[in-house]
């Protein structure tokens, strides 16, 4: 899940993390009321979760209220590459003397604690690791080690972060660290870490992306799982509680297991089709699962045909039959199914699905996923 | 012979009372391997259809000999019953549990390799490991593997998804091929056992001829799989990577399989396979057609 700058910061600052005072507003009034409580001159930021904000003329500096008003108005309702700015966040100017960049993640490879460090900040880390690679610190951190102030405070130098900044961004690299990992994120960067004339250590920004599978012992996320924008097919999907992702496509995929979800996806587009969607209906499906998934491919008017490829381990075939089952008796499919079912108890899915009686209208079997591909594709293309 | 698991593997069940580890427990007894227990904290003197339950893997262990733990339970409680097992002694722990937070995952290996280098953790998020006609560890459908002919030749397969290992065997299974032994690591963001680890056993496993190997967008594992297998793999080799047609930035279900500024894609993966002498199809039955002119080729 990823969150918005000002979420970002509001979740460093329950590491200690120091951001700049600000807060959220999605009206023009509310935007002028936070510029005025905190003090001018303020920024006027689009909460998008895009880059190139500033470009798009999504970040502005505001010196008194008539400004504040002109350009939250303009940014409210700004469209920045496909995302239509909804909220924007206020916040107290800062001065700045030298911008840094800092970030955790996972390295998958190495199988630790990531912390990329780098003097050169404020620009797109990416940039900086083609042109000069050399200016970006990489440390591994063991997870059950954890970061020391002194690692911390000796990546600062070997980054060459000037002397006067060290401790200060030591300091929040420990407190970025906590963040990361007690705070269960995939990813917590700052670009840029501002050190200010007058000698403190800053996060200007803020990029946190959470791991869903910690919701558990995350409460707080509440509030930030009702900002995630979905649309109608997503946000049908998320209350069934099924990994779905909308595309463009004709062809509704329904299968199981992220792998062969994304195999279908890929031997679609091989003959010449194009998936309307991603849809893992996971492990251990069952009758109900199977219905629901129908339900939300169905919401979809672009859907010409649906294709389901199942691959039975924990999922088990007469549970996906008994599902198709009870769909097409609950729902009116908008466009014929494909299925191509194996795997456990294979047999007694098709067995049922042969008895239920449905027309080839509505259901045909195919014996392999290639063939139900080129089925489901042709359908679409009728 | 096969790899990690044979005919002499004997399982015990962490979870065997819950719904997942009974159902699946059970199946893999029904398949012929050796389930000798069960791990229930409190259920201590319980049976499972005859498969007995202690109160943790230390008096499983004791009380049976068990070599292998299937770790079925939810994932607030798997790193904890993966690190149980490796306390216990047991030396190759199978988790199947989806959902464990990345950060656990992370301090469950490394307590593993700080603490217990000589336990082997495959998974988490895995489908398991099987050595058809021996052991089958895991949630795969036994029936779906060929087991392997005595004069070969004989193919191991590993991969990163699911769905898709169930795929390569009944693949395999439709040309005729045999299977040493088939493993699934998991697409999880630190999979205990991976590709490398698995092409290392496979090469230096008399009773495989050939390996077919499964990947998907995202992370690096791929990519690091060709450069062994350019310097240290001289068995031929056959390989599919799902996700060519996966929208860049998208998670696609899998925490592991997400496209991010141009790395970790399709494209990519397949490049370095092929770069270091790997055959890849474009879909599973591409990889599977490609693996069974590999064995033709051999048996000639």
């Amino acid at each position: 899940m990823d969150l918005f700058e000002y979420q970002g910061k509001q979740y460093f600052a329950r590491y200690g993390i120091p951001v700049s005072a600000g807060d959220v507003a999605t009206t023009v009034d509310d935007a002028v009321a936070i510029a005025e409580r905190i003090g001018y001159p303020v920024v006027v930021k689009a909460q998008v979760q895009v880059g190139g904000r500033g470009k798009a003329g999504g970040i502005k500096l505001a010196s008194d209220a008539a400004e504040a008003r002109v350009h939250a108005g303009n940014i409210l309702g700004m469209d920045i590459k496909g995302h239509v700015v909804r909220r924007v966040w206020v916040e107290r100017a800062s001065d700045i003397a030298e911008e840094y960049y800092a970030s955790f993640t996972l390295d998958r490879a190495a199988k630790r604690h990531l912390l990329m460090l780098s003097a050169q900040g404020g620009v797109d880390i990416e940039e900086v690791a083609a042109k000069d690679p050399g200016a970006i610190v990489r440390l591994h951190v063991n997870p059950i080690e954890g970061l020391s102030e002194a690692a911390a405070r000796a990546a600062a130098a070997e980054a060459r972060i000037p002397e006067r900044a060290q401790a200060g961004v030591a300091s929040i690299l420990v407190q970025l660290y906590e963040c990361f990992t007690a705070g269960d994120c995939d990813l917590a960067e700052i670009n840029p870490l501002i050190l200010k004339p007058t000698g403190e250590v800053h996060a200007l920004d803020a990029k946190v992306s959470l791991d869903a599978n910690a919701s558990f012992r995350h409460p707080e996320w509440d509030e930030f799982a009702a900002t995630v924008e979905l649309d109608d097919r997503e946000r049908l999907a998320r209350e069934k509680n099924l990994q779905y992702i909308g595309l463009d496509g004709t062809v509704g995929i329904i299968a199981n297991g992220a792998g062969l979800a994304m195999s279908t996806l890929d031997v679609v587009n091989q003959v010449g089709g194009s998936a309307a969607n991603f849809l893992d209906i996971g492990g251990g499906a069952n009758a109900e699962v199977m219905a629901g998934a129908l339900e939300v491919i169905n919401s979809d008017q672009k859907v010409r045909s649906i294709l389901i490829n199942i691959f039975g381990g924990i999922t088990r075939g007469e549970e996906v039959a008994k599902g198709i089952v009870e769909a097409v008796s609950r729902v009116s499919l908008r466009a014929p199914i494909v299925i191509r079912l194996d795997g456990t108890n294979a047999d007694e899915g098709r067995r049922i699905l042969a008895e239920a009686g449905i027309p080839e209208s509505v259901l045909t079997s195919k014996p392999t996923m290639l063939e139900a591909a080129r089925a489901a594709v042709a359908i679409a293309g009728r | 012979m096969a790899i990690f698991v044979d005919e002499r593997t004997t399982v015990l069940v962490q979870g065997l009372t819950g719904g997942q580890g009974r159902y699946h427990g059970l199946r893999n007894r029904a398949y012929g391997t050796k389930v000798v227990a069960g791990v229930t904290p409190g259920k201590a003197g319980q049976d499972v259809e005859g498969i007995p339950v202690y109160d943790s893997v230390a008096d499983a262990v004791a009380a049976t000999g068990a070599t292998a733990s299937f770790v079925a339970v939810p994932p607030k409680a798997a790193p904890a019953a993966i690190l149980e097992a490796a306390r216990a002694g047991v030396r190759f722990v199978v988790c199947i549990t989806e959902g464990i937070p990345a950060q656990d995952e992370a301090r469950t290996f490394a307590t593993l390799q700080r603490d217990f280098p000589g336990t082997r953790l495959l998974g988490p998020n895995c489908p398991g490991v099987i050595s058809p006609g021996k052991c089958n560890i895991g949630i795969t459908a036994g029936e779906i593997a060929l087991p392997p002919s005595a004069q070969g030749p004989n193919v191991g397969i590993v991969s990163r998804s699911g769905t898709l290992t169930y795929q390569a065997l009944y693949e395999l299974k439709q040309q005729g091929i045999g299977v040493s032994t088939c493993v699934g690591i998991g697409g999880d963001p630190v999979p205990g056992t991976s590709f490398v680890d698995c092409l290392a056993e496979f090469e230096a496993d008399p009773e495989t001829h050939a390996i077919m190997m499964i990947g998907e967008i995202g992370g690096s594992a791929e990519e690091e799989a060709a450069e062994f297998i350019a310097a240290n793999v001289t068995k031929p080799m056959s390989a599919y990577i799902a996700g060519v047609t996966a929208p860049p930035g998208k998670k696609m279900g899998h925490a592991g399989a997400i496209v991010s500024g141009g790395k970790g894609t399709a494209q990519g993966k397949m490049d370095a396979l092929r770069g270091a002498g790997v055959r890849v199809g474009l879909n599973p039955t591409e990889a599977g057609s490609l693996m069974a002119e590999i064995v033709a080729g051999l048996r000639r």
